[in-house]
């Protein structure tokens, strides 16, 4: 959400560099999609299978994999990696130093680490939308110029995103009566 | 012409629009099969044109050789699925809601994939392919049961991660064409592969490879295939059909259009090498897992990666020949697997399983669907005189002309050990006679569910017999100017 809202505010911040004025829309929309919108569906879905107050989400509980510490550290690993492949090859726009396309770049392997290693629907979820995070921080760095198809795509993926995602969730969890993914292994082979 | 292209993108919209909006039980198919039908006919109404010359219309529709190649395979299969759904739907005995919904997805999951080859920029495809993502994933979740709602998670997440790279990638296409075209370039195709040349090669090549694994991952490419045998078996029969003949060489058309400006502007060796390994990869995982498949459908969606792996060989290849090869493997593929699908759908509404186990003596339980199913199985594994053999044996001739002998030797081997595996399942399917001691199996009578289920199926020998003995001149020339337009090695 706070990964969102900063996106957000660097698109605004390079419309207002680069007096490009359709993307402070784009930053508006995303803005109230992923900021308010996403975190307000998963705080509903969350607090729905909440029992008592106090406790982790059951929803979420026991869906790590690896322990927390294990999992940053993997983190850390994927970001590095990413991080410094990207900066060695030395893309640049003209609105934002190769610097941050890096750093999109290491956000795209920690949102997959994310979906990978957890094992529940919301934060599976949450991980699609920090590699959306990350593809539109990637976007505004090396194409500050975004044409307007461009932004059509992106508010299209999260519009679908967030609705898909949602009605999915939501099917999954009147089935199986629980967000986690760890009993999804009938299907194999 | 562009009359024709414009009715093309708003037939199945409007058909889906009445599926959802008309109350009545009677009228739904009607439109669909309409729709259907009508469509093939625009797409066949295109071909004699694009044979010749590209289209261009309102700076954003384009229909070139490549995407009437696409647009031919979608058609048919629309046309022939919606026929089947006919049958299909009345014999499931559903409640209206069913039906209504699958009436109405299926036409719109139709309208994406036709609307997809038809766009004239990277952005709009992505759109395009984005929707038939959306729409097939509730589809694959419309049968409301545990696999189901687990398929459409998977495949949804999967898919879904996998088109986030594919937007990554035509990020990436956009920074490449900015540099020589400015910063209003629109993604447009065409002046893309015109200035490739001067493109700057490190974000072309990222744009390739992330176009690869991300719109791979919709293909069905080795690793990123895994959400693909879940789907498609889960999945009501007509939209199996359609995700393995039609989406699956959808998203291979947007490769085939990243393909076409990274060869432009980098050579074709490197993303020939790349599609060649992807390719032969895919292939080995298939023809490893066709073998003890319990699931008839499973078994189908793993011979969908075998031929998705064959068509990456056949543009890694890159000899005219094999392309040629390619082009018509897409047509041939999308009618046999129809065909294939379609047959197991009389099988499972027949006998009320997928367990091949269970599954016996289908040659004699149905007189029709039996010997087509053989028929298409047959037709899968390259038997002449069906389409897919003369497509392979010019896919194979072509690697051979281009000294990748180890590759093609490797081809034949695994398209020979993914013959045995599929023949060996459909013979127990259809030969085996019904135990007695099955008192289930004493209750199936003779005779086939649905005439519905039937006339398609025979459509689709029809078109892959004529593919395969003598397709017609038009479509001859067409495939060579697609060839010309994938800009073959000499």
């Amino acid at each position: 959400m706070a990964q969102s809202a900063l996106i957000s505010v660097l698109a605004i911040v390079i419309a207002a560099d680069r007096n490009l004025p359709d993307l402070y829309a784009l930053a508006g929309l995303s803005a109230a999609l992923k900021v308010v919108a996403v975190p307000l569906v998963m705080r509903r879905l969350l607090g729905r299978t909440d029992l008592e107050e106090g406790e982790e989400a059951p929803g979420v509980a026991g869906s790590h994999t690896l322990s927390p510490a294990s999992a940053v550290l993997a983190g850390i690993v994927l970001a590095a990696f990413g991080f410094f492949c990207f900066g060695a090859l030395k893309i640049h726009g003209p609105a934002a130093p190769a610097l941050a396309l890096a750093l999109a770049a290491a956000m795209v392997l920690v949102s997959f680490g994310l979906m990978i290693v957890r094992r529940d629907v919301a934060s599976q979820a949450i991980g699609f939308f920090t590699l959306e995070n990350a593809i539109s921080l990637a976007a505004l760095v090396v194409a500050s110029g975004l044409p307007l198809i461009l932004e059509t795509a992106f508010l299209f993926d999260l519009l679908v995103a967030v609705v898909v995602f949602r009605m999915l969730i939501r099917a999954h969890h009147t089935k199986a009566e629980s967000l986690s993914t760890a009993d999804l292994t009938r299907l194999r082979g | 012409m562009i009359a024709v292209v414009l009715t093309l993108l708003i037939v199945p919209f409007a058909a889906a629009v009445a599926c959802a909006v008309l109350p009545t039980k009677r009228i739904a198919p009607a439109i669909t099969v309409t729709a259907g039908v009508a469509s093939f006919g625009l797409v066949l109404a295109l071909l004699p044109t694009v044979a010749h010359h590209d289209l261009n219309y309102l700076s954003y529709l384009r229909v070139d050789a490549l995407s009437e190649i696409f647009l031919l395979a979608t058609g048919f299969l629309y046309a022939v699925v919606a026929i089947y759904t006919v049958g299909y739907a009345e014999r499931q005995g559903h409640y209206p809601r069913y039906a209504r919904r699958l009436y109405a997805g299926l036409n719109l999951f139709a309208w994406a994939m036709l609307a997809a080859p038809l766009m004239s920029s990277l952005a709009l495809l992505w759109i395009a392919v984005e929707i038939t993502t959306i729409v097939s994933a509730l589809l694959v979740a419309i049968e409301d049961t545990d696999g189901a709602a687990e398929a459409a998670w998977k495949y949804v997440l999967i898919a879904s991660a996998g088109l986030g790279l594919g937007l990554l990638a035509t990020v990436f296409a956009y920074f490449a064409g900015a540099q020589v075209l400015g910063e209003h370039y629109n993604l447009a195709i065409a002046p893309l592969i015109h200035v490739a040349a001067q493109l700057p090669a490190t974000p072309v090549r990222l744009a390739f490879l992330l176009a690869l694994v991300g719109y791979g991952t919709k293909v069905g490419l080795f690793p990123v295939h895994t959400w693909l045998p879940d789907a498609h078996s889960e999945a009501p029969t007509p939209v199996s059909a359609l995700l393995s003949g039609a989406l699956l060489a959808t998203s291979f058309y947007a490769i085939l259009r990243y393909y076409q400006f990274t060869a432009a502007a980098l050579g074709s060796g490197f993303p020939r090498d790349a599609l060649l390994a992807f390719g032969i990869a895919s292939l080995l995982l298939a023809s490893l897992y066709v073998f003890g498949q319990q699931d008839i459908k499973r078994l189908l969606a793993y011979s969908s990666i075998e031929h998705m792996g064959i068509l990456a060989i056949g543009v890694g290849f890159g000899a005219p020949v094999a392309l040629a090869g390619v082009m018509l493997h897409v047509l041939a593929h999308a009618a046999a697997k129809g065909n294939a699908f379609m047959g197991a759908g009389v099988f499972v509404v027949k006998y009320g399983t997928k367990q091949i186990a269970t599954i016996r003596g289908a040659l004699d339980v149905l007189p029709w669907s039996g010997p087509l199913f053989l028929l298409a199985i047959f037709a899968l594994s390259a038997l002449p005189p069906s389409g897919i053999f003369r497509s392979e044996f010019q896919i194979v001739a072509g690697g051979l002309a281009g000294g990748h002998y180890a590759a093609a030797a490797v081809l034949v081997v695994l398209v020979t050990v993914v013959f045995f595996g599929l023949t060996g399942a459909s013979t127990r399917i259809l030969l085996t006679p019904a135990p007695r001691s099955l008192s289930a199996a004493a209750a199936i009578g003779r005779g086939e569910p649905s005439a519905w289920m039937v006339v398609p199926a025979v459509a689709g020998i029809v078109v892959l017999f004529i593919l395969g003995l003598h397709p017609p001149g038009e479509l001859t020339s067409l495939i060579s100017r697609a060839v010309i337009q994938l800009g073959a090695v000499r």
